[in-house]
């Protein structure tokens, strides 16, 4: 179980944490504007990474706040943590 | 009469404190500090069970957790019963009853037996080839699988006994507490450290604490002495916290760790009551050691299995420690010397030691040379060919080997004995290593599988990390702890160590026999009577990954995960295919390491505190007034309030006609409730719901359809504006936590930029709604000072008021299509209220009515439920709900969702309404419906999602989706059951007053 750095708390266990899926996928400005095969680019394709993957993850039995998590799925290694709207610390 | 094996007094029993305990039916005795294993053998009982598919008779094998045979069931009391128990482990004390397992009528003759004779029939696979045709056949089948099926009777009545959960934190967590876990917790406390230590044992000390021979000497004493010393010293220290009987099960990352503490197992019957069982502790370490040791291997050769074989590791721990000989013609079979120290020992206590057959040709060490001193006849070069005896082993064949150890040459001789001690030399116990996700490195030289590299902040020392001899350890341990703690110094440095131990060793997985391998049974698995023949079967069948031959055979799939026998099965896998031992990998070692009760994986969450039990401020009220209670998350709901011995179908029945024709009332605390406040408040509701929010006044309500960014509906409810910046939202009960983690997502990561602030009311304002024709009445009379007028107060509008001096919030909104007011009241009050509107009501037959009669009053209107009627696959379209979804707002979520071609289809599946041929016939929710019974495969174009008996409108009512359903109006179909076909009409959704004349009265 993981130890998760949370920006706002510190240190917690994974559970009081909720995962929430591949991070930077920015929603459409415009979904009007997008075919059926770039909505569905946003709306349900997704990587699923071996290695550096970045993802997002909800506080959410602590501060409720969300942010960014940089992760080796390899060995489930946590590289970083950062808020939303931060640029991500490794590429 | 038994005989008597007790040898003399030893380290751990208390011969002064004699212990009845029974087994199968009969009364023997042992003493304080045995376990039910030595004592079994202190009374001469060898056979204990039987194995798992052959029935074969087996005994006690080993002197640990590692025990594959020796499996009982006990029996504390009539509710209490554990299957799987293994003898090596447990305790014995006062009023311990045990049975063997998987045998009818008795161990002693067992039925099942005849598959040893059937065997031949049985190979490897044996289930999936037989029982594959016909098929029809496999309900028959499987009623006999299953009664041969698992090994001990679980059982049928709750575990009465108490168990618990605890945290614990520490800088260091040594697990072991053998030579080299003591010396490692010793050091890391003594560092400054705050250290556990964990023990499954019930002493501390390992192998070495009764390793007292001239031959292990540490500073000039014999190993068992210095550690004594030690151990006394490491009692004393204050940041060291010592747990026996703990067995760490599982090791996951991050250093979390989970153990099982055995508190009350070893206590007299007549102490446990009222005591914590079993503790399951979470632990969270900086740092791990793992000091887990290593366990011996067998030898594999035909016959192996038979009760009076053990391992001769356990031969000399029952002597050492129990006081127990095993046997009083004892041979020794190895590939290494371990045999030698077991042969030395029993010497010592005048035992009697038959031979010794070792398969190595050249050896020479000291041990050695004590045992011939002893006019030991050792047979050097030799192996074991054949075993006879069929309850205990009472000899053995012999053959010497070929130079290079593939066949058997010569002639046989014969050996007669009454227990044969077996070591095939050490596997390090790096099962928890392993599950924290270490990866393993093959030692060629020894042929074992060592640690490698380490996923977290954790090292493993001592035989578990190959370090098998005692200068290795006391050697290497310190200097991994200085690296691993970042310490100067040990006080292990200038120690003078003596041992005697060679560590030549000749590695043969499988002996070579006299006979074909196919007819020999040379078990590799005992617990799943797993032989090398099978895993050669298995490799001829074309299986190559030893995971795919594990499962085949099921080799190292028992309770015990294939402990003593893994090993083998990887390195006759190997030389069979040829390929290096490094390069298969290993199976994976899953946790637990040991079983465990699920008492203990539960802990207190049980009965009542499974799960959280929520319950509105009224609760009591419904409890008093007989109230049915059905369960909506983690909510208790009124279902329905039976009177005078009503039914379900009756009491709602009475209630939904009383809330139409009079009064009704119905406890709605449960609906999530989000406070919503900003400037930018409205445009964030535009965003999130279908409809267009910003020109609803102050004062006004609105019902909304949220969607996930799929376009499918997701949640609905009233949101009503309580000012120019602040609005209240509502949500389905279920779907409130949900919906609010849904909107402060794309609060927090989508739209930063909005000024919005949610917050959960859910449990601080109580819901009533009281509705019917004469609900204004009723309301009026509660709060005297509010206009109630249409022309005010028209439906879909809100007032603050007062009741009394306490604030409310009042809504004319309505989930049954009657004129309806809902009061929001702060919780406290809220039962109070409730009472006020009951006495208000008395004249008008105010009816309470639950969560049934509520879905029955919407289901007329065909109002949907979000979760019954939609399955997140429903668009708003598909619900016929065309008129909520905003063409105007440029976006909301799940807007471009809704012309995707997939959701712009026509032959989706929508809501309709079903009306039955038969008015009395109430359709069953999830029914299948159809349209024609004869075009086979028949194709189903929906189902049935909600269905009543409605007494308004005095006809079966039901809505559902079909395919297409929307262009079917009128059209007839078949909702086909076990027994009939039913006839249904599509219709409309919306039942009863069309025209909201009800609403608006």
């Amino acid at each position: 179980m993981f130890l998760i750095n949370c920006p706002f708390c510190g240190e917690r266990e994974q559970s009081e944490f909720k995962a929430g899926g591949e991070a930077h996928i920015v929603r459409p400005k415009q979904p009007t504007e997008l075919s059926d095969d770039q909505w569905a680019e946003y709306l349900f394709m997704r990587k699923n990474i071996k290695g550096i993957q970045f993802e997002r993850w909800n506080h959410i039995h602590g501060c409720r706040k969300w942010f960014n998590m940089v992760r080796d799925t390899s060995n489930d290694e946590i590289k970083a943590v950062y808020k939303m709207g931060e640029k991500p610390p490794v590429k | 009469m038994t005989k008597n094996l007790r040898v003399k007094s030893s380290k751990l029993v208390d011969e002064t404190y004699r212990i009845s305990f029974k087994f199968n039916g009969t009364t023997y005795y042992g003493f304080k500090g045995d376990t039910l294993a030595s004592a079994l053998l202190a009374n001469n009982i060898h056979l204990v069970g039987r194995s798992f598919k052959y029935h074969r008779p087996r005994g006690i094998m080993t002197a640990g957790s590692e025990e594959p045979n020796a499996i009982v069931q006990l029996h504390n009391g009539t509710s209490r019963t554990e299957p799987n128990v293994r003898a090596t482990e447990i305790e014995i004390y006062e009023g311990l009853v045990a049975t063997s397992q998987n045998c009818w009528p008795s161990v002693k003759f067992d039925i099942g037996g005849i598959n040893n004779f059937l065997s031949p029939l049985l190979p490897a696979g044996f289930y999936y080839k037989t029982f594959m045709w016909p098929a029809s056949f496999w309900e028959k089948y499987e009623y006999f699988i299953r009664k041969s099926a698992g090994l001990g009777k679980s059982p049928d009545v709750p575990d009465p006994d108490i168990y618990e959960h605890k945290y614990i934190h520490c800088d260091v967590l040594v697990i072991g507490a053998g030579i080299s876990g003591l010396i490692a917790a010793k050091t890391a406390a003594k560092s400054g450290f705050k250290t556990l230590l964990v023990e499954e044992k019930s002493y501390l000390g390992g192998s070495t604490i009764y390793q007292d021979s001239e031959f292990f000497k540490i500073n000039n004493q014999n190993s068992a002495s210095w550690l004594e010393k030690e151990i006394n010293e490491v009692k004393k220290i204050e940041n060291l916290e010592i747990k026996t009987r703990t067995s760490v099960a599982a090791f996951h990352g991050y250093n979390f760790l989970l153990a099982r503490e055995n508190l009350t197992d070893h206590l007299p019957l007549e102490q446990r009551e009222n005591k914590t069982r079993q503790r399951l502790l979470k632990i969270r370490a900086k740092k791990v050691i793992t000091a887990t040791g290593s366990i011996e291997r067998p030898l594999i050769f035909d016959n192996n299995d038979r009760p009076g074989i053990l391992l001769s590791s356990a031969i000399k721990k029952y002597a050492d420690l129990f006081g127990v000989a095993c046997g009083e013609k004892n041979i020794l079979f190895t590939n290494n010397d371990s045999v030698y120290e077991t042969a030395i020992s029993l010497i010592q206590k005048g035992i009697k030691v038959q031979a010794i057959i070792d398969n190595r040709e050249e050896i020479d060490s000291k041990l050695i040379k004590e045992t011939e001193k002893n006019n030991i006849k050792i047979y050097k070069g030799y192996t074991i060919v054949d075993t006879f005896g069929y309850k205990r082993i009472n000899s053995v064949s012999i053959m010497k080997l070929s130079k290079d150890g593939q066949k058997v040459i010569g002639s046989k001789e014969n050996i007669s004995c009454d227990s044969l001690g077996i070591s095939g030399g050490w596997t390090p116990a790096v099962h928890l290593f392993t599950q924290s996700g270490g990866k393993l490195k093959f030692r060629d030289d020894d042929q074992v599988f060592i640690p490698n590299t380490y996923p977290s902040n954790q090292i493993s020392i001592g035989s578990c990390n190959g370090d098998f001899t005692l200068d290795e350890i006391l050697i290497n341990t310190p200097k991994l702890l200085k690296e691993f703690l970042n310490i100067k110094k040990t006080e292990y440095e200038n120690i003078e160590i003596y041992s005697a131990f060679n560590k030549s060793k000749r590695n043969i997985w499988l002996l070579p026999s006299n006979k074909i391998v196919g007819k020999t049974k040379s078990f590799v698995d005992f617990q799943n009577d797993a032989t090398a023949k099978d895993i050669k079967l298995a490799l001829r069948e074309g299986f190559r990954s030893i995971e795919h031959v594990k499962r085949y055979t099921t080799t190292g799939m028992g309770t015990d995960q294939g402990k003593l026998g893994n090993m083998h099965a990887l390195g006759i896998i190997s030389e069979t295919a040829s390929s290096k031992m490094g390069e298969l990998g290993t199976t994976t070692f899953r946790p637990p390491y040991t079983p465990l009760t699920f008492g203990t994986i539960v802990g207190r969450n049980v009965g009542k505190y499974f799960d959280i039990i929520r319950k509105t401020p009224i609760h009591e009220w419904h409890v008093e007034n007989k109230a049915e209670f059905e369960n909506v998350g983690q909510w208790k709901r009124a279902w329905y309030y039976p009177q005078n011995g009503e039914n379900m179908h009756e009491a709602v029945q009475r209630e939904s006609k009383a809330a139409r024709d009079s009064a009704g009332i119905l406890d709605a605390s449960t609906l999530g409730k989000i406070d919503i406040q900003g400037t930018d408040a409205s445009e964030f509701l535009n965003r999130v719901y279908t409809n267009a929010w910003s020109k609803l006044e102050i004062g006004k309500c609105r019902y909304g359809l949220m969607l996930n960014e799929d376009g499918m509906v997701y949640d609905d409810g009233v949101t009503t504006r309580l000012d120019e910046n602040h609005y209240i939202m509502t949500t389905t009960t279920g779907g409130a936590a949900t919906v609010l983690g849904k909107l402060e997502d794309y609060l927090q990561t989508e739209w930063p930029e909005l000024d919005v602030y949610l917050t959960s009311v859910t449990d601080h304002y109580a819901t009533i709604s009281v509705c019917g024709p004469n609900s204004k009445k009723i309301i009026q009379k509660v709060i005297p000072e509010i206009d109630l007028s249409d022309k005010d107060f028209p439906h879909m509008s809100f007032k603050n008021s007062k009741i009394g001096k306490v604030k409310c919030r009042v809504m004319r909104i309505s989930f049954t299509g009657e004129q309806s007011y809902e009061i929001n009241i702060q919780a406290n009050y809220a039962k109070s209220v409730w009472e006020n509107c009951m006495e208000a009501g008395k004249e008008f037959n105010i009816t309470p009515y639950g969560t049934e009669t509520m879905h029955l009053l919407r289901a007329e209107k065909g109002f949907i439920i979000a979760g019954q009627d939609t399955d997140a696959t429903m668009t708003p379209i598909d619900l016929q709900m065309d008129w909520i979804v905003s063409k105007k707002k440029f976006d909301f979520i799940g807007k471009r969702s809704l012309y995707r071609s997939d959701t712009i289809r026509e032959d989706r599946k929508q809501l309709v309404g079903l009306i039955t041929d038969n008015p009395e016939e109430i359709l069953e929710e999830g029914a299948q419906i159809v349209a024609d019974m004869n075009k086979k495969p028949i194709e189903m174009l929906g189902h049935v999602t909600s269905s009543y008996f409605s007494p308004n409108l005095k006809k079966s009512i039901a809505l559902g989706v079909v395919k297409g359903g929307k262009n079917m109006m009128g059209q007839k179909l078949i909702i086909p059951m076990e027994k009939k076909q039913i006839n249904v009409t599509v219709t409309d959704p919306v039942f009863l007053d069309k025209e909201n004349k009800r609403l608006n009265a």
